[in-house]
């Protein structure tokens, strides 16, 4: 039996008066990847600052004790001017949380991040080398689960395919859950094992070949999707 | 009383605390919400004239609230923020000047003059400038990760709720160190010229704080010297040789 990672129950968000999370139940277990789909507004973001407890919630949110969390956000509003490189911001969260330099070489590794990277102001670094970085500044720490929003909306193709390859490969090597939003089905398909549909309230949830079909897609996204295409595929 | 030489050592430490916070600032973005926030220290000196207690006491006790509302303001995020900044901030002159009702006492108290220092005066002075150096230097891996993302910060278990407060009250003694010799008017410039051109002419973090301090201290040496030969008020030199530097530096440029 895996072990269980995390469990939801319930789970609600209110921003004032709008209701922008309504009664989301899902759960992980050790070594998980589950995507989290759905129409923009759906509430996707929100979850993940909500199980990160960013956000005021009713309902419950149970991680297994001692659980440590990496976060990937989708944007990061930063001066891009700023004359800080990923070396200050590594060992500025290094010292933060007072690890060891060892621990910092693992992170940059596991990213695959090069010197020259290191030493690059944020600024002038790519979409790609950017999201590396930010993943390696997640794994800073060691956490058990990886919580990714859209690592790859800024990305081009090339870009993408890198950045998800790089999350599969932390996975096999570190066995670590990882929880991604993503709007990319191939990739769904490609590395989840469970996908959890949003659009206020749950939708889906279960394996992707189980939990997704055309009339889920409908109900999720309005409409005949061009993923029908695809789903043909998948299901062949 | 102490003598010029004191005034001096005073000035050159809080020079340094302004372009140490100064840089924080401007990656920040809120150096001129800093610099207004001088400003409200304008009612303070006029009520310490009133009460006849020391200027620093009263200055003290409005930038202190003047923190403690711009970190309401800033918790929200409300686009009428910069608004409520700038009417606050332009009715505390307003208020401060009719309180200073002594033409003499209102420019000291707008831009600055040593006049006589007292014991008390330089002591604080001097610690407040060093206590703002150290705290930075111990906040800096905090900062750096808060400029970079306010988001993974708080992911990364930084209190940033609590860290913007503390750089506010930093930024506020920061001002209330260099009232006496900038005045309120200008007590924020040398945090935020020096800066400035700092920025301009670094590219890393360590090169650009340093720099700003360095040039910070720089305008007040050769603010003093050029006072002294030609009998002008300090305050206004200083800041006339900050931007002096900050003009050179855009001569540099940027890759």
């Amino acid at each position: 039996m895996a072990d269980k990672i995390l469990e939801v129950k319930n789970l609600s968000v209110k921003f004032e008066d709008t209701v922008v999370l309504e009664n989301i139940n899902f759960s992980l277990e050790k070594g998980d990847n589950l995507s989290i789909i759905g129409p923009n507004g759906s509430g996707k973001t929100v979850l993940l600052r909500a199980l990160l407890s960013m956000v005021n919630h009713d309902g419950a949110i149970e991680w297994a004790h001692g659980i440590r969390l990496g976060y990937v956000p989708q944007k990061i509003d930063a001066d891009r001017h700023l004359p800080i490189t990923i070396q200050n911001l590594l060992s500025a969260k290094g010292k933060v949380l007072k690890l060891l330099k060892s621990d910092m070489h693992i992170a940059i590794k596991s990213a695959r991040l090069t010197e020259k990277m290191l030493s690059t102001p944020i600024g002038h670094l790519s979409g790609g080398q950017f999201q590396r970085a930010l993943i390696a500044f997640a794994l800073l720490g060691k956490p058990d689960i990886l919580l990714l929003d859209e690592p790859t909306a800024s990305i081009d193709a090339p870009g993408e395919e890198q950045v998800y390859e790089l999350i599969h490969k932390l996975q096999d090597a570190h066995g670590i859950t990882v929880i991604l939003v993503s709007h990319d089905l191939s990739f769904v398909y490609r590395y989840a094992t469970k996908v959890l549909c949003l659009n206020k309230t749950s939708v889906c949830f279960g394996s992707p070949e189980l939990a997704l079909n055309t009339e889920v897609l409908e109900k999720l996204y309005g409409g005949p999707r061009k993923y029908y295409h695809h789903l043909h595929e998948q299901g062949s | 009383m102490l003598n010029e030489t004191y005034s001096f050592i005073l000035a050159i430490s809080a020079a340094a605390a302004a372009g140490v916070i100064g840089s924080f600032a401007l990656m920040k973005r809120t150096v001129l919400a800093g610099d207004v926030m001088s400003h409200i220290a304008i009612p303070g000196l006029g009520l310490a004239v009133i009460w006849s207690i020391n200027p620093l006491i009263g200055g003290g006790f409005t930038l202190l609230i003047g923190c403690l509302i711009i970190w309401h303001l800033e918790k929200k995020t409300e686009l009428s923020t910069e608004a409520t900044i700038g009417v606050i901030f332009a009715s505390s002159v307003a208020i401060g000047a009719l309180l200073i009702n002594s033409t003499e006492e209102l420019i000291d108290a707008l831009f600055g003059g040593f006049g006589n220092l007292p014991t008390s005066e330089f002591v604080f002075g001097l610690a407040a400038s060093l206590f703002v150096i150290i705290a930075v230097w111990m906040l800096r891996n905090k900062l750096i990760i808060g400029l970079f993302s306010p988001e993974l910060a708080s992911a990364t278990g930084i209190n940033v709720n609590r860290l913007n407060l503390w750089f506010l009250l930093l930024f506020g003694l920061t001002i209330l160190s260099g009232l006496r010799f900038l005045g309120a008017l200008l007590a924020g410039s040398l945090i935020i010229i020096p800066a400035a051109a700092a920025r301009q002419l670094t590219h890393t973090i360590g090169a650009f704080i340093a720099t700003s301090a360095t040039l910070s201290i720089l305008s007040v040496i050769f603010g003093f010297l050029i006072s002294r030969a030609y009998n002008l008020e300090l305050g206004p030199i200083v800041v006339v040789i900050s931007a002096a530097f900050f003009a050179l530096s855009l001569l540099k440029k940027k890759k």
